[in-house]
């Protein structure tokens, strides 16, 4: 990604000094919205160990401003002194975490995994249902990406009311594979355009099948795809709120709607929110420096050929 | 639509007649007894008989069982042919029942008035939903107030440009810089909404409060006038999703083959003109697809409204998705809600379709 070849540049005829003030400017840039970007994640960690005079007052740096105290995490259950003993804020906030988890994971590998199979068909196979050959199925995938949810979002209220399906993790489940399913398909369908057809053709000709071929030869070259789209579909299933507020309200509660839920009371605890708002985030943030590779493959699949 | 090479593989089935009649036979079995659970349950839901039934779950299941035999029933009849219509039928199916009954379902609702909350339940109302509509201005206000928030998209496609050359140009820490400029993206909008939206917008303590009043804004309020409140939630989603046009920007800008960049300045051309005749033009089918898919994404625009505004001040804020939900939280009126949103997917669609077009001659092959 970095080529420091520089050759030829001493040749150019801008004076050495505007180079380096171009140089600085790009960097004060660069750091101005490093700062734009992170300055709300760090006022989060920071507030979170703020009592109320010091919120009153703005405090800004730790040890330097306030003394950081435990006051957020402690109204979670999650500071040191209460996360040994059993807490009834700390068990809500669990029960909320992981309806979030099962929600994003169950839905991102239902989602990769009808994705992967459609978009290997389509880009292997000619088919004809119907009158729909194979660049109308994709646009029929893909043209769900431009749904609205709030289209499906009342439909869905009325018929999870008669299925018994409200305010169930299974119910989110399958509307998050819906929504996330697009972009799935999207991804797979540039990854699997990418690998040569001559692969099967000689795992077919040595006597797998089909399903095989795309098993044990395909699958394992297109593995960066699939991760690459299950950490999307992971990010977006994992904020999504709308739905969540709508089709839940005791049981299935998603992360997103506890933190909403919280921020309508007037009189907040600026340090419990912080702590919650940022419990919330972390997964993501962990994901984002860790995985930020596939994040990129993921979004700019398709983008440039 | 690119179709990728095809796979080419001659295959010889051998399906015996009785394979054959198993394969429609499970197909009709399974249909026949879904029909029967349904009508059974319609039965009961108008109390011509009494199953017991809690809710239509059986329905579901019934459902789903007819899919799984349809699956398994291309294999049997069509064989090797089957196996590949395997890999599609799923998602097909899924994305069927999940989008076109629940829309078709919708349309029913559309044109009742069904208050949900009410012992009535639904009472179809003919076109009574579209005159109210006609006669509501809020409805309006959001639709006008959704056109400029996708005119935003400009500004903010501009700032992902300026940033994707920031990131492409020879710099230290790259990695870095890259990192922290995406992380915005991952963060849930609700607790965006409450970290800057809520916090660091506090008219009294908030951080950038105070920063403005050292600028000189006596009485900083990010939500007190409609101009203001809307710019501010432009704002915050434009600093949530920047990072995901920059990102395809970026991958457009390394694509670009180096020779033609210093060709150009070896020809003489100023860094401004080399940015305009090359690189822009170069760049553009990148650019159209990463604005069409904001677009798309931004007109889905609706948590950080409901947590931060909830449409106010004066509906100022509004989107339609907000709209909409506090249209069915205040009322619980599912079928006035839903024709407005049934409204809304027209006028994307019709949107999308001509923006689609323009963009294909737009960025068509150029001879």
């Amino acid at each position: 990604m970095t080529d420091g070849t520089d050759r030829g540049r001493e040749g150019g005829d801008a004076p050495a000094a505007l180079r380096f003030g171009g140089k600085a400017g790009i960097y004060l840039l660069l750091v101005l919205w490093a700062f734009v970007c992170l300055f709300p994640i760090y006022w989060t960690i920071t507030t979170s160990f703020k009592t109320a005079p010091n919120v009153m007052k703005g405090a800004l740096i730790p040890w330097v401003d306030y003394q950081p105290a435990w006051l957020g995490w402690r109204s979670l259950g999650l500071s040191p002194e209460t996360i040994g003993a059993a807490s009834t804020v700390r068990d809500e906030f669990m029960k909320r975490f992981m309806n979030s988890v099962v929600a994003a994971v169950a839905s991102s590998t239902l989602a990769v995994m009808l994705g992967s199979l459609a978009a290997y068909g389509l880009s292997r196979f000619s088919y004809r249902f119907g009158f729909m050959k194979n660049s109308d199925i994709s646009f029929f995938f893909l043209s769900q990406l431009i749904l609205p949810p709030v289209v499906l979002a009342l439909p869905f209220l009325v018929l999870y009311k008669e299925l018994a399906l409200l305010d169930t993790r299974v119910g989110l489940v399958l509307l998050y594979t819906l929504t996330v399913l697009p972009i799935v398909i999207w991804i797979m369908r540039d990854q699997f355009s990418s690998i040569p057809t001559e692969l099967e053709e000689a795992a077919l000709v040595d006597g797998l099948s089909i399903w095989g071929a795309f098993f044990f030869v395909i699958l394992p070259i297109a593995l960066p795809g699939m991760v690459a789209s299950f950490i999307l579909s992971l990010v977006l299933t994992w904020n999504e709120y709308f739905f969540a507020a709508l089709l839940t309200s005791t049981h299935a509660n998603t992360l997103p709607v506890m933190v909403a839920s919280q921020t309508g009371s007037q009189g907040i605890s600026w340090w419990s929110m912080a702590a919650l708002s940022f419990g919330a985030i972390l997964p993501l943030i962990v994901i984002g420096v860790v995985l930020e590779r596939y994040l990129i493959k993921g979004m700019t699949a398709g983008a440039v050929k | 639509m690119s179709q990728g090479d095809l796979l080419h593989v001659v295959t010889d089935d051998d399906i015996s007649d009785a394979r054959r009649r198993f394969g429609h036979g499970i197909v009709w079995a399974s249909a026949a007894l879904m029909a029967a659970v349904a009508a059974a349950q319609y039965a009961q839901v108008r109390g011509l008989a009494d199953f017991g039934f809690q809710s239509w779950r059986p329905t579901l299941y019934a459902y789903i069982f007819w899919a799984v035999c349809l699956c398994w029933s291309k294999v049997l009849i069509h064989g090797e042919h089957g196996k590949r219509t395997l890999f599609v039928l799923p998602a097909a199916l899924f994305v069927v029942s999940l989008t076109v009954f629940p829309i078709l379902f919708g349309l029913v609702i559309a044109f009742s008035d069904w208050n949900l909350s009410s012992p009535l339940g639904r009472r179809f109302n003919g076109l009574d939903n579209v005159r109210q509509m006609w006669a509501d201005p809020f409805y309006w206000n959001a639709l006008v107030n959704m056109v400029w928030y996708t005119l935003a998209i400009l500004v903010e496609y501009v700032i992902a440009f300026g940033l994707a050359l920031l990131l492409n140009a020879e710099i230290r820490a790259r990695k870095f810089f890259r990192v922290a400029f995406l992380l915005p993206l991952m963060l849930s909008p609700v607790a965006v909404s409450w970290m800057i939206g809520k916090s660091m917008l506090e008219v009294r303590f908030g951080p950038v409060a105070r920063l403005a009043r050292w600028l000189g804004w006596d009485n900083p309020s990010f939500f007190g006038s409609p101009e203001i409140a809307r710019f501010t939630i432009m704002v915050l989603d434009a600093w949530t999703f920047i990072p995901f046009m920059m990102i395809m920007i970026l991958a457009g800008l390394q694509a670009i083959p180096k020779d033609l960049t210093e060709a150009a300045r070896v020809d003489g051309a100023r860094p401004w003109q080399a940015f305009w005749e090359i690189v822009f033009p170069l760049m553009l089918p990148v650019s159209v697809t990463a604005i069409l898919i904001r677009i798309i994404f931004k007109l889905k625009l609706a948590d950080i409204v409901i947590n931060l505004t909830a449409g106010g001040p004066g509906g100022a804020t509004d989107t339609v998705t907000s709209f909409i939900f506090r249209e069915y939280r205040d009322r619980s009126n599912v079928g006035y809600g839903t024709l407005l949103a049934m409204v809304y997917l027209v006028i994307i669609i019709v949107f999308m379709t001509i923006l689609m077009k323009l963009a294909e001659r737009f960025t068509g092959p150029r001879t």
